[in-house]
């Protein structure tokens, strides 16, 4: 099995990147984001200041949904500082879908009370500057803020991810039964992250919030690393 | 604290020294952690490390070392790790490995300290060494803590069901079915106010009433079990436990003053602890043969070590143990009774020496006497009682007991003579002692009836509580008796040093700890004429007499405790690890811990001997 997760970008150098972005950044923020940096692919992941990050959103298109909640928590191979945790509900711009209220737990005064994405962008941004973030799907949480930053600040962000969704992919590329092993009846492999989790004897969180998704793919990424990589595995080889 | 780590909030406050925390400091334990996960095999700590975290296990396993390399403990979810270096110089004291794949909380230092001086629960908790230290390998477990700390009163779920003495018997199998108890107490309301007087259970009801057809118009009052045996409300469950197992009931009316609270069964305490040592005991009055009672024997050693990993004193430990050996010799005189028919005249079956006291362990020869009434006619009854006497010793050697090597059984004509004779020895050795005598009959004056007309036991309980505390020459002998054994002076990593100076590798921790103290305390209760047995209930009576300094009775207690508890846990240990248990320890196998206390009991043990030398003038020496 390939030591490396598949990437699209794979000739792209995130250190350039965000040496060329620095430069044309606008918004202080932003650049303040660029300057920090991004380690060279070449790092060994124990040296790698990491973020988990977790959104609640109202729908999975981040063009017509919203960021409803945002939990993070910083973190190292050598530990996930809870005390540096982060936890904030945001208030989406379109009306919360009823669906949605059920599955974050978050109620309509939480929403209401709740400040705009572009009025927490400082305690973000200290957050997400000189680290690599790590998410369970790479499919929200990029795009989200993008588009999110796209629209308020009429700038990009770009960045690498580690998706622990994506490891396990990797890790169990049969995961789909044949028809004839389905017949047979072969479960599918899940690689949800509860259910991921569950391989590497994590526990279970009764909680589901934004924060505590966070730290569960943080603790799932620690897992993964010692158990099918190293910690002097390069960070280029994991990102994505 | 964020609202959304309250999962993690939760865990920590499921668990002791966390459970009963303000929500201030639980927060900044939360706050201060940082996670991480370990993957089975993975060197936790390793010795002589600099660490400066508290570990929590959130999930999975790891294994403590000594630094001999030995397993010292086992902990899983919701347990810690690292505080003992923690509070001496933050290097690692005990090695750690992780069993499973783990998750683990680690609390800062800092936080650590914190704890320590606002928390008086939890500096108690992380002291505490032998908490944890003479816990077994096996995780602990809850429920043993619970029967150690919890009062009776919580296993009654239900009003007490009482009826008049006046009742007949269908009245009172009636108000049982419709109560759905196990038992009736048995009220006397000829007076002002009930007074508790008998209780019927539903093996009575089997055993007396139906067994025997009787009438159901039957007075309830005569088949009704009187001089009742009760436990006080503010009784802990292990204290209920150990009355059952010593008198061999099973239904405990709870009482508080004047008033019954309720009625606490077996059942209740075997739900508590499925495998406890009273199961093992319930399992043997359902034996019909010796083979069935061989075959439980087994599990005597299991419920023993069992006993030590759930953190039970060596109280506990002792009367579980006695209880079984008791047990098994009762079930070996009923079947003996059965077989070679009633006893020709009444007799009492007598326990001597540790399972009198209830200090019993698993290693223990059989030490046994029988007291005759007096009617007994040697030429027309000996015959039957040599030969219960051999069955139930023969019994007691197949379930493990050996045969006593000093001969002190029943089985010896010696030790087989009616109440007269009894009465003639202990006059003898109290009256007119010899050291030579005394040294080999010592073992007579911790007894106790255990089987027939126990009053006969009671009787000579009697005669020497009067006699003894007036005999100075017999407390004298007996007292330099008590010096012959004398504890090691020191020791050190990889000897014990003797007196003279000499150095051994070994030592005996019955002969030179447990033995020395219960001989002495043997002395001060007969000086006070108290007819307790059992060492730590000697301490209590001596300690209101005021023959010694309150201090120095609980010091004495203190060193007991240890002493006994450092045996009963090496012995454990060999059990575990498949080798014949004994009391022999090499000062390596020791922690420091153990090391250091140990020598502290030895003081005290040493210095209660002075004493003794001196109380009751024994002389300078220990060959006077």
């Amino acid at each position: 099995m390939s030591r490396t997760i598949k990437r699209r970008n794979s000739t792209q150098s995130w250190p350039e990147n965000y040496r060329a972005h620095a430069e044309q950044a606008v918004d202080a923020r932003v650049r303040g984001f660029y300057r920090a940096g991004c380690p060279s692919p070449d790092t060994p992941i124990r040296e790698v200041q990491l973020l988990a990050l977790d959104f609640e959103t109202t729908g999975l298109d981040a063009e017509q949904h919203s960021i409803v909640s945002i939990g993070l928590v910083p973190f190292t191979l050598a530990g996930i500082q809870l005390g540096n945790a982060w936890h904030q509900v945001v208030r989406p711009k379109l009306p919360l879908h009823q669906t949605s209220i059920t599955i974050h737990g978050i109620t309509h005064t939480d929403i209401d009370q709740a400040p705009d994405l572009e009025e927490v962008l400082d305690p973000l941004f200290q957050h997400l500057s000189g680290r690599i973030p790590v998410v369970h799907y790479r499919n929200i949480e990029r795009p989200f803020l993008n588009v999110a930053l796209q629209w308020r600040l009429k700038e990009e962000l770009r960045f690498p991810v580690i998706d622990t969704m994506a490891i396990e992919a990797h890790l169990h590329p049969d995961r789909n039964p044949s028809r004839w092993q389905k017949l047979m009846g072969k479960q599918p492999t899940s690689i949800r992250l509860p259910d991921s989790r569950t391989r590497y004897g994590l526990p279970h969180y009764a909680g589901h919030n934004a924060l505590i998704d966070a730290i569960a793919t943080a603790e799932l990424l620690q897992a993964q690393i010692l158990h099918h990589f190293s910690p002097d595995t390069p960070i280029g080889d994991l990102w994505v | 604290m964020q609202a959304e780590l309250l999962d993690i909030r939760n865990h920590i406050a499921q668990y002791p020294p966390f459970n009963d925390m303000p929500e201030e400091l639980l927060e900044r334990i939360v706050a201060g952690i940082e996670v991480v996960y370990c993957r089975a095999g993975t060197q936790i700590l390793e010795l002589g490390q600099s660490n400066h975290w508290l570990h929590y296990v959130r999930s999975g396993a790891v294994e403590i070392y000594r630094r001999s390399g030995e397993l010292y403990n086992r902990v899983g979810e919701g347990q810690i790790f690292g505080q003992f270096g923690l509070l001496m110089n933050k290097k690692v004291r005990f090695p750690v490995k992780a069993i499973e794949d783990s998750l683990i909380y680690k609390i800062p230092d800092e936080v650590f300290q914190y704890l320590w001086e606002q928390d008086e629960n939890f500096a108690d908790f992380v002291e505490t060494e032998d908490r944890s230290r003479l816990r077994s390998a096996i995780s602990r477990r809850e429920k043993s803590n619970e029967l150690m700390t919890a009062k009776v009163t919580r296993l009654i779920s239900r009003e007490p069901v009482s009826a008049p003495t006046t009742v007949r018997l269908q009245e009172a199998a009636r108000i049982m079915t419709e109560s759905g108890v196990s038992s009736l107490l048995l009220m006397d309301e000829s007076g002002d106010t009930p007074k508790l007087t008998g209780i019927i259970t539903d093996r009575d009801l089997r055993t007396r009433a139906v067994t025997h057809a009787l009438a159901s118009e039957t007075p309830i009052c005569e088949i009704m079990t009187e001089g009742l045996i009760t436990i006080s409300a503010r009784s802990f469950i292990f204290e209920a436990m150990l009355t059952m197992l010593h008198n061999n009931v099973h239904h405990l009316p709870v009482v508080e003053g004047d008033e019954v609270r309720g009625v606490v069964a077996l059942s209740d305490i075997v739900k508590y602890e499925s495998q406890s040592s009273l199961f093992l005991v319930s399992n043997i009055y359902q034996q019909k043969h010796v083979k069935g009672l061989k075959k439980v024997s087994l599990d005597v050693r299991d419920s023993f070590v069992r006993m030590v990993n759930e953190d039970a004193n060596s109280h506990m430990v002792g009367s579980a143990m006695a209880g079984i050996g008791r047990s098994f010799s009762q079930k070996l005189l009923e079947l003996g009774e059965e077989h070679l028919g009633p006893p020709p005249v009444p007799y009492c079956y007598m326990a001597l020496g540790s399972m009198a006291r209830d200090e019993q362990l698993v290693v223990t020869d059989q030490d046994n006497a029988m007291i005759l009434d007096d009617s007994f006619i040697p030429e027309q009854h000996d015959e039957y009682f040599l030969a219960l006497a051999k069955f139930v010793s023969d019994g007691l050697a197949e379930c493990g007991y050996t045969y006593c090597t000093g001969d002190i059984m029943a089985t010896n004509p010696k030790w087989r003579q009616p109440l007269k004779v009894w009465k003639q020895y202990f006059t003898q050795w109290i009256d007119s002692p010899n050291g030579e005598t005394l040294l080999n009959s010592n073992i007579f004056f911790d007894l106790d009836g255990i089987h027939g007309q126990t009053e006969l036991a009671e009787q000579l309980k009697t005669l020497i509580a009067d006699k003894a505390s007036s005999s100075q020459r017999f407390l004298t002998l007996l007292a330099r008796n008590a010096l012959n054994r004398t504890p090691p002076l020191g020791f050190f990593r990889t000897f014990v040093l003797e007196e003279d100076g000499k150095q051994q590798k070994t030592f005996n921790l019955k002969r030179r700890g447990t033995a020395p103290l219960s001989d002495l305390i043997r002395v001060h209760a007969l000086a006070c004429g108290a007819r307790s047995q059992n060492s730590f209930e000697r301490l209590r009576d001596i300690a209101k007499t005021k023959l010694l300094m309150e201090d120095d009775a609980s010091n004495l207690r203190d060193a007991l405790e240890f002493i006994s508890i450092v045996r009963i846990r090496h012995q454990a240990l060999a059990i575990e690890e498949g080798r014949e248990p004994d009391n022999n320890v090499r000062p390596e196998d020791l922690s420091p811990f153990e090391r250091s206390h140990l020598k502290d009991a030895f003081q005290v043990v040493s210095n209660a001997q002075k004493f003794l030398r001196f109380r009751y003038n024994a002389g300078g020496g220990r060959n006077v």
